[in-house]
């Protein structure tokens, strides 16, 4: 079972680089060393990544022009999914459910935690490898195994799960669920659910174990890189709320598959015809234990962005961060807060004033931290001479972007707004200016960072300034019409918003957001091309490119098995940039005068 | 000491005090308390949403002897367990394996009764967890709880068997992981403590 | 852990300590569910209190607690309890907040009228 792997990890290694040569499984497949698993983590992720890109824009299409046959590939989907080209509303909703639960479980959180945690955090604290390593490949396995299981939805008969990434019960308990056949996509996404936890919990444990215990000598936990900082913290999210949704997983799985009723209240009807369960059960137990995760899910999403963002600033401007101390225990708070926000995702379930109240009050108290945060990253480009490089274009472009779906979401978070605004476009907008010009892009910019330090190149400058705006560009276009769409009263999770007027009235807003999402996805060639064709053909470049003081740059390019010929000493805080006196324009952490 | 090593894996940190397998075991622990606690925390809300209703006592169809049996020999199976690193600790592999040993039987006991003396029985008098959700819980929590101590089987028969090898290269670091297999172990008969009155009693 | 062969020996003889308090207090607890304290409410406070004394006992002798000096243990127990004091208060939040037939009417039961039949 793999909760009890743990205890095994890369016994005591006193043979130095005199270990015998390992064949290619061991050595690129079945590596136990955290930057080849960084490496697989990314590409599985952005390929996962590029996957959850296409099925919402074969959603978009249907939003735009509801009921036409999708041009094309239209005929390539069958009549279960879409008879004569056009898309069925029961394929809509599946294209949704997994477009987000692919985006978030297997794009965004594997890349930043899995990725980018992965590769660049030991190498920032001076470390040989992570705590566990062999728990750490097993964690990408399981990860990847996971996404099978969930990809296979697609192929079974009924398709794939189609109960929203948050699979609300009773709906995603009675859905395709027969007594014949209950191997159906919505088991399956419980299943598949099942391994990502897993692997995330498996590999959160090695990420706090490895911060706390394998920090060079002289590596404070005031003298960390703000980016490990946020793997830290990010962790202990993972660590502690997901097991809630775990548990409900199963909990759901039995409802699906044993008739049990946690989720299931006595009476219900379906379809005019009463279920087989006893009931007794409680849809909002469901609610509650799903969004105890997915709260602090959401922080998941973004703390680790924040932490790329942070390198990439203080590099780029030569300065240290503004308010190192204020970003960490804002971090720490906002983790910390993070656990009790959660039903302010359930205001409309007819919860009481008190309860509403409470919610709403630490939502507005959690707005906090964040905004501490992101003025102390702004007020740290002040009075500093800024490098306009890929990486710091992507870095600057997230500071207004999070800003507004920051400010977006505080009408969500107070009961009164969200009456009107729950569960229609505006949600949707909000949530995708912080993940996509929020997330994404801080893991755009922490690509083209860290990437000669992966390959010993960098990418191409002129490629990625038209990645970025085109992108920049592309993603307002997207989500900003949806603010106004919402506020029109066009719901979510909508097939075709033009049979109500008020959705037909604003359905040019929902066209441009489709033209747009091309734009922004044709914007990505210019990236691909770049990603692919820098490994070879980038400009050679030496192991510190950007100057930059943290330890991951101390490395040679690429970092051997074991990261540092000699184990770095640390004598100083990360960022020191501009130090008054110094004969560089940078201090390395591991430099002793 | 070469670069390539990782520290810390049998000495414990100077500043923390700990080896890295024990602290990763308690943060994994952490880990299974905020999933039990789900299961505990649903217990609470479906209970108290049924009121009356609930079924207690007599009406559990549960054996109280059995639970209890079931929770001496968890228990014991801690005790041998506890033994198992004590007597590693003091240099004595025989004794260790045999406590380790001592511990799987104990805990074959323990699923063999859950399976015999109170799943089976349940399923033929049609007490299944579709039943209502007193059994649904029932059955969910304690079949949990179960894949746990079989998870903890398999760690133990582990290192009873193949694992036991460490113990001539690097017999500190063998203890030490008996010592975290010892934590989970405590773990998974705390759980116990918990589960047994609030099925069997209340 | 720290110590040679004397600890540990000092530390068997908890073991064995511990072993009989938790063997009593199982009995102990099967005994006090038979009598009745007032309220359900009250059974299963004793019953809770017993096993949470049962469970202190097996993190601090057995799982080693009592000595333990690493404080980043403390702090993962620490951060761990107040998140599971907050899942806890699922129930609380949704049960005690509306009224019971609000959100679920439970088995073949007849939900309470208000008022009386």
């Amino acid at each position: 079972m793999a909760a009890h792997d743990h205890h095994t990890h890369d016994g005591h290694q006193t043979h130095g680089h005199g270990h015998p040569e390992l064949g290619f499984w061991r050595k690129y497949v079945f590596s136990t060393d955290h930057k080849i698993i960084g490496v697989q983590y990314a590409i599985t992720s952005l390929t996962f990544l590029f996957f959850g890109f296409c099925l919402v824009m074969l959603m978009r299409w249907q939003l735009a022009f509801p009921g036409k046959p999708v041009p094309l590939i239209g005929g390539l989907f069958g009549e279960t999914m879409m008879p004569g080209g056009v898309m069925l509303p029961e394929f809509y909703n599946s294209l949704g459910a997994m477009h987000g639960t692919i985006m978030v479980f297997l794009g965004v959180v594997p890349l930043l935690v899995g990725a980018f945690g992965n590769y660049v955090m030991p190498l920032q604290i001076g470390a040989p490898d992570m705590a566990f390593p062999k728990l750490n490949m097993m964690s990408y396995w399981v990860y990847f195994v996971g996404g099978i299981v969930m990809l296979t939805g697609f192929f079974v008969p009924g398709g794939a799960a189609n109960s929203g990434w948050t699979s609300y019960a009773p709906l995603s308990v009675v859905s395709q669920v027969s007594r014949n056949m209950w191997f159906t996509g919505q088991t399956i996404w419980l299943l598949g659910m099942v391994f990502l936890i897993t692997s995330s919990l498996l590999g959160s444990v090695n990420f706090i174990v490895t911060i706390i215990q394998l920090r060079a000598k002289g590596l404070e936990f005031f003298r960390l890189p703000f980016f490990v900082w946020a793997q830290f913290v990010t962790a202990f999210l993972l660590l502690l709320a997901f097991p809630p949704l775990e548990a409900a997983a199963v909990l759901q799985l039995m409802d699906r598959v044993a008739g049990t009723s946690f989720f299931m209240p006595t009476g219900l009807v379906v379809s005019g015809q009463q279920g087989h369960w006893t009931g007794g059960g409680s849809p909002l137990l469901w609610q509650h234990l799903f969004w105890f995760l997915a709260h602090p899910e959401v922080y998941v999403l973004i703390l680790p962005g924040m932490g790329i963002v942070s390198e990439v600033i203080a590099n780029n401007t030569r300065k240290p961060l503004w308010g190192y101390r204020v970003l960490v225990y804002s971090l720490v708070f906002l983790g910390f807060m993070s656990f009790i926000v959660w039903a302010h995702h359930m205001f409309m379930t007819g919860m009481g004033t008190r309860m509403a109240a409470f919610f709403a009050t630490t939502t507005m108290i959690i707005s906090v931290p964040s905004v501490v945060i992101l003025t102390a990253l702004l007020l740290s480009l002040h009075g500093s001479c800024i490098r306009f490089n890929v990486p710091m274009l992507f870095a600057l472009a997230f500071l207004p972007m999070f800003a507004i779906g920051g400010l977006t979401g505080l009408p969500l978070g107070l009961p009164a707004p969200d009456i009107h605004l729950h569960d229609t476009y505006y949600v949707i907008g909000h949530f995708h200016y912080v993940v996509v010009p929020g997330s994404i892009f801080a893991i755009f910019a922490g690509i083209y960072h860290w990437y000669p330090k992966v390959t010993g190149r960098k990418l191409n400058e002129f490629l990625g300034k038209l990645h970025f705006w085109g992108s920049v560009v592309g993603a307002n276009l997207v989500f900003m019409p949806m603010f106004f769409v919402g506020m029109a009263g066009v719901s979510r999770r909508l097939y075709d918003q033009t049979v109500y007027q008020h959705g037909a009235n604003v359905q040019t807003l929902t066209q441009i957001s489709s033209f747009a999402a091309w734009f922004f996805g044709l914007s990505q060639i210019p990236f691909i091309i770049n990603f692919f064709a820098s490994i070879r053909a980038g400009k050679k470049v030496s192991d510190n490119p950007w100057e930059a003081t943290t330890l991951e740059w101390a490395t040679p390019t690429p970092p051997p098995h074991g990261n540092f010929p000699v184990i770095p000493v640390v004598y100083r805080g990360p960022y020191e940039y501009s130090v008054p006196g110094a004969s560089r324009d940078y201090v390395p952490q591991n430099v002793t005068a | 000491m070469s670069s390539a090593a990782l520290p810390y894996t049998v000495e414990p940190h100077p500043l923390t005090g700990v080896y890295s397998g024990k602290l990763g075991t308690w943060l994994f622990l952490a880990s299974e308390v905020m999933l039990f606690g789900a299961l505990f925390s649903s217990y609470v809300l479906l209970r108290v949403g049924a009121g009356d209703a609930w079924p207690s006592g007599e009406a559990t169809h549960l054996s109280v002897p059995i639970g209890t049996f079931n929770t001496l020999v968890l228990i014991v199976s801690s005790v041998t367990m506890v033994m198992a690193w004590a007597s590693l600790k003091m240099g004595n592999l025989a004794k260790g394996r045999m406590f380790l040993a001592l511990t799987i039987a104990l805990a074959l006991v323990f699923i063999v009764v859950k399976l015999l003396l109170e799943y089976i029985p349940k399923f033929r008098g049609h007490h299944l967890p579709s039943t209502n959700t007193f059994y649904a819980l029932y059955f969910t929590m304690t079949g949990l709880h179960a894949l746990h101590i079989i998870g903890g089987i398999v760690v133990i028969g582990y290192f009873l068997f193949p694992g036991a090898a460490l113990w001539r290269t690097d017999p500190e670091y063998y203890t030490n992981r008996i010592e975290c297999t010892g934590l989970y172990w405590h773990f998974v008969d705390l759980v116990w403590i918990f589960l047994f009155p609030v099925l069997y009693l209340t | 852990m720290a110590g040679g062969h004397a600890d540990v020996q000092k530390h068997v003889k908890a073991y064995l300590g511990v072993f009989v308090a938790l063997a009593v207090l199982t009995v102990v607890t099967v005994l006090a569910s038979k009598i009745h304290f007032g309220s359900k409410a009250a059974n299963i406070t004793i019953a809770l209190l017993i096993a949470t004394f049962k469970a202190s006992l097996v993190a601090a002798i057995f799982m080693h607690l009592r000595w333990e000096r690493g404080a980043s243990i403390w702090w993962t127990l620490l951060i761990c309890a107040a998140f599971f004091a907050v899942l806890m208060s699922v129930p609380s939040l949704t049960v005690f907040e509306l009224p019971k037939q609000a959100i679920f009417q439970m088995w073949d039961v007849a939900p309470p009228v208000p008022g009386g039949h």
